[in-house]
């Protein structure tokens, strides 16, 4: 088995999911990262998007974030956001309806929220 | 029923009354308190790691940032306030608001300006009553606050931070809060929140002796620390906003235990007098009946001659 990092996916408001993991990508404002166990230690501003958590069992988690941090150290990553949703939280139609109201209101912001979250489902 | 009784039995169902409500109240908070530390335990997480990257993008570089080194000579203070919407809770929002009025001479002692933020009707109340300023105040959501209403009161004290102090800005940014130690103890505290007082900050995460790694940064220091300090602000407040709610509750049901408590006593002893009342009334009646009966025997007695 190789190396493995202990993630940690922490909402404002609760612990969204942690377990072992051998490899995460998560997107930060200057491009897509992805963090093996041995990374250097690293902050970064994240942006909304989908990360991707591929779990030491062999398994896929992937989840919509939106806005916060990744932080690894000591194989230690964590992933602060002020909202995060598991792919399997998320309800489809209601995140379509969502992005079909953010679009006529022309609301980037939510335009965007709905769209991470589909495409974390889609990426399921 | 005599008068007097009459009066004993009136005010006895209407202590009843109140006790009922007292208890239910009472019972209404206590469960309440477990669903507010549950909320505290759950943003906990969120806290301490913030918490952790903000000292080390503080520590690990030799980012000067406005919001972590302090002015040189602070002109202009931000202090918010949490207070309860309701009322019923004993000392609860008088404490909080006590505190706030020792932190506010302080501050002004040193030559400082403050600026009042106030969370929670009980507070917005009491500085209009005494025509106090209030730069901003927020009501509605004590009970059980969402990070949704955090963001909202940060909001507003972030914008006053980033700003220069000439054009009204604020370079000290407090917090008072009752802080939840037990369901006996609530402490109203005051804390500064920025500028960060990196000492303070390492004491609540290092604690275990841990040496922060040299973090690389992405995209660089400098932005990290932009794009945390809110959050930072946000997630502090949301966290004093759950602990002030767990507060509340668990002030409330302390009041109310002693209110049902004494109410309890106040029937107990109303019941006695009551009952003292009938024993007169009875032995007045019998007094009556065997004066009246004796009146009519020496009438009867007189008139047989």
């Amino acid at each position: 088995m190789a190396a493995e990092l202990h993630v940690e996916l922490v909402a404002a408001d609760r612990s969204v999911w942690s377990g072992e993991a051998t490899l995460v990508v998560a997107r930060t404002t200057s491009g897509d990262i992805g963090v093996m166990p041995g990374h250097q230690p690293l902050l970064g501003v994240l942006e909304s998007g989908p990360v991707t958590i591929r779990t030491s069992e062999g398994g896929t988690v992937v989840a919509a974030v939106h806005g916060g941090f990744i932080s690894f150290a000591d194989d230690k990553l964590s992933l602060l956001a002020e909202i995060a949703e598991l792919a399997d939280e998320i309800d489809v139609q209601r995140a379509e309806r969502a992005l079909e109201r953010a679009k006529a209101a022309a609301d980037a912001a939510s335009e965007r929220r709905a769209e991470v979250r589909l495409r974390a489902v889609a990426g399921h | 029923m005599g008068a007097q009784l009459r009066v004993y039995k009136r005010r006895i169902r209407s202590v009843t009354a109140t006790k009922k409500i007292t208890k239910a109240m009472e019972m209404i908070a206590a469960s309440r308190i477990v669903k507010a530390q549950r909320q505290v335990a759950a943003s906990t997480p969120y806290a301490t790691e913030l918490t952790r990257a903000v000292t080390a993008v503080a520590t690990g570089s030799n980012t000067k940032h406005p919001l972590t080194t302090e002015a040189a000579a602070p002109a202009r203070a931000a202090v918010l306030l949490l207070t309860s919407d309701r009322g019923l809770a004993g000392g609860y929002s008088s404490n909080a608001i006590k505190a706030a009025d020792r932190l506010t001479e302080r501050l002004r002692g040193e030559g400082k300006e403050v600026d009042t933020y106030i969370v929670g009707r009980k507070g917005v109340a009491y500085y209009s009553f005494r025509e106090r300023k209030v730069a901003d105040s927020w009501t509605g959501f004590t009970d059980s606050p969402s990070y949704a209403n955090a963001k909202a009161v940060a909001a507003p004290l972030i914008e006053a931070v980033t700003k220069e102090t000439a054009e009204g800005g604020v370079d000290e940014l407090h917090i008072v809060y009752t802080e939840f130690v037990s369901m006996m103890t609530q402490n109203a505290v005051d804390n500064r929140m920025l500028p960060l007082s990196l000492e303070q900050a390492q004491e609540e995460t290092a604690g275990k002796g841990e040496i922060l790694p040299l973090f690389d940064f992405e995209p660089s220091a400098e932005d990290v620390l932009d794009a945390l300090l809110p959050r930072y602000v946000e997630s502090r407040v949301y966290n004093a906003l759950l602990q002030a709610a767990a507060s509340e509750h668990a002030a409330r049901r302390r009041a109310m235990k002693s209110a049902t408590d004494n109410a309890g006593e106040l029937i107990t002893s109303l019941t006695r007098l009551a009952n003292a009342a009938r024993q007169a009334e009875i032995t007045q009646e019998i007094s009556e009946i065997v004066g009246g009966s004796a009146a009519l025997a020496d009438a009867n007695a007189g008139s047989d001659k």
